[in-house]
């Protein structure tokens, strides 16, 4: 792992080829040419850790948890709860009953959106939310509205896909029950002022959601810091395993939410008549859960843990500066998302160009991008197009691969000129 | 020529190819090259939609053949609409129904009609052998 090494000019080092040797699926080629990997947005890879964490739990320690008398489901259940207060430190949570596994950060919007919506939403109440989401984050918010009547409300985005907090503060009301917004925008990069839309909404007593599934890979993302009521976040997308994800809930929220699904765990007593509920995290994690995800993602959080983020931060902007440079270089390409605060990924099309066709020729390169709507069509209409060629990044990506994209999009578009 | 005559053929011509550069620069010459579809056909009724690209696909009988015109927003989707309309062009309705279309594959294409590219054209051929069913079906 990347040592901290402080230069003479203060800068931070890091030594990504030691950072890359931590994951094995980087020495594999694709059409046989070394792998560049630029999707981590869309699902990151996985450092050795996380794979042997995976494999040893399966060989040695599986068994159902919170139910077995015996010694092995007994170890699995410390486990499983052992990487409850590790998210719980790594979002610096205040208690470890505030952290519940879900499948990722689609389940965790869409028991928050369910939960509340039958708590709380009347006819004529508003739920809000930002253009530049994620489906995720607006079709189960379309869903509860629909079911209780209530109104769901866009915070619009200028050209460089930032909004304005005077525009929050004007499209509030005391109509508005719940704001929902993405902490990191996985198709612009835009970085949200969570904490300022937090104090805002706290004024008007507004619980505020973050979609935090961009953010955990790339910083410190901490709960009591931005105060929000909810934080929803997939193990997946920060070099965990894939079906594990979290949601964060402050107690008092959780406490007053109904469950969402029903079934084993979550009970306390079942009668035909009636069943009273467990409590939390329980409450709220019906069904055996995700055992070995969790402990996967554990793995991850102690990976994360043992590097330096402010390393990790400044190799990203570096990454970042050099391909936004380079790209802008070539004839034709325009970046969708130029905001002032913006994580490591790069939105771009090319004039007169489809992006499936550069995503096309950069895979016969090696080269793996994400092309199309990046599951925001209402943002892709906003900016007049139909999709973008989306490169990402992550803290193994090196300066040179940003070349090999640059040479690659260089490639592509003479092909099809 | 038959389907499956015309379907050699084009593995025969990718067969010179030495890389995949020159192979995609022969699609999107293909592509550039795609006779359009009348521009009346470009609606919403005749668009087949995909995550990534979109197809628009125009049949028309002649007697008991089909003959067809379509359209991509995609040069290397275009591209591959022209080598399946060069297969099933104006053949039997009977054949287009029941055509094994083992071209793709052959040329290493396939990649572009799974699930995860969702460019259209896996709705695309299976619209063309339903043209050629119902025209076989209403004799």
């Amino acid at each position: 792992m990347a040592e901290l090494v402080k230069t003479m000019k203060n800068e931070v080092a890091w030594d990504v080829q030691k950072i890359r040797a931590d994951f094995p699926i980087l020495r594999t080629e694709m059409h046989g040419k070394p792998l560049v990997f630029l999707d981590s947005a869309a699902s990151s890879q996985k450092p050795q850790v996380v794979i042997d964490a995976l494999s040893n739990y399966y060989a040695t320690q599986h068994a159902n948890v919170h139910r077995g008398v015996y010694e092995l489901s007994a170890a699995a259940t410390d486990k499983f709860e052992e990487a409850r207060s590790t998210v719980q430190r790594f979002i610096n949570a205040e208690h470890d009953h505030e952290v519940v596994f879900v499948r990722g950060t689609t389940e965790a919007i869409n028991l928050v959106a369910h939960s509340f919506g039958r708590k709380y939403l009347q006819p004529g109440d508003e739920v809000m939310i930002t253009a530049m989401e994620h489906h995720s984050n607006i079709v189960p918010w379309q869903l509860v509205c629909q079911m209780y009547g209530a109104k769901l409300v866009v915070i619009p985005i200028n050209e460089a896909g930032e909004i304005n907090l005077e525009t929050v503060k004007e499209l509030m009301n005391d109509r508005t029950k719940l704001i929902s917004i993405v902490h990191i925008s996985n198709a612009l990069g835009t970085i949200n002022p969570i904490r300022d839309i937090v104090d805002m909404a706290h004024q008007a007593d507004i619980p505020v959601l973050a979609d935090g599934a961009q953010a955990t890979a790339h910083g410190k993302v901490d709960v009591r810091d931005l105060d929000v009521d909810f934080l929803a976040f997939s193990g997946h997308k920060m070099f965990g395993p894939t079906g594990i994800g979290i949601l964060y809930g402050k107690e008092k929220w959780l406490e007053e939410l109904p469950p969402y699904q029903g079934g084993g765990e979550m009970i306390r007593k079942v009668t035909f008549e009636e069943t009273t509920y467990n409590e939390l995290p329980f409450k709220f994690e019906a069904g055996t859960p995700n055992i070995a995800g969790s402990i996967g993602l554990k793995a991850a959080i102690d990976y994360l843990d043992n590097i330096s983020v402010e390393g990790m931060q400044s190799h990203e902007e570096k990454l970042l500066e050099s391909a936004t440079t380079q790209l802008l270089e070539i004839p034709g390409v325009k970046i969708i998302g130029t905001a002032e605060e913006k994580a490591s990924l790069v939105s771009f099309v090319v004039e007169g160009i489809h992006p499936y066709d550069i995503g096309t020729l950069l895979d016969h390169q090696g080269i793996a991008v994400r092309t199309g709507h990046h599951c925001a069509e209402p943002l892709m209409d906003i900016f007049g197009i139909t999709g973008t060629i989306r490169a990402s990044f992550a803290l193994y990506n090196t300066l040179e691969e940003i070349d090999k994209l640059v040479a690659g999009v260089q490639k592509a578009v003479k092909m099809l000129s | 020529m038959s389907i499956d005559e015309i379907q050699n053929e084009i593995v025969d011509e990718f067969a010179f190819f030495d890389d995949w550069t020159e192979k995609y620069e022969y699609i999107i010459d293909l592509g550039k090259n795609l006779p359009l579809i009348d521009e009346q056909y470009k609606d919403e009724d005749h668009l087949i939609r995909g995550c990534q690209s979109k197809v628009w696909l125009h049949a028309e009988r002649q007697d008991q053949q089909v003959h067809f015109t379509a359209d991509s927003d995609a040069m290397i989707t275009r591209g591959i609409i022209a080598m399946l309309i060069r297969v099933l062009n104006d053949q039997p309705a009977s054949d287009i129904a029941s055509s094994d279309l083992f071209f793709i594959e052959k040329i290493g294409l396939r990649d572009h009609l799974s699930q995860t590219r969702s460019n259209g054209l896996t709705n695309m051929i299976k619209q063309m052998k339903m043209y050629g069913l119902a025209i076989e079906a209403s004799k």
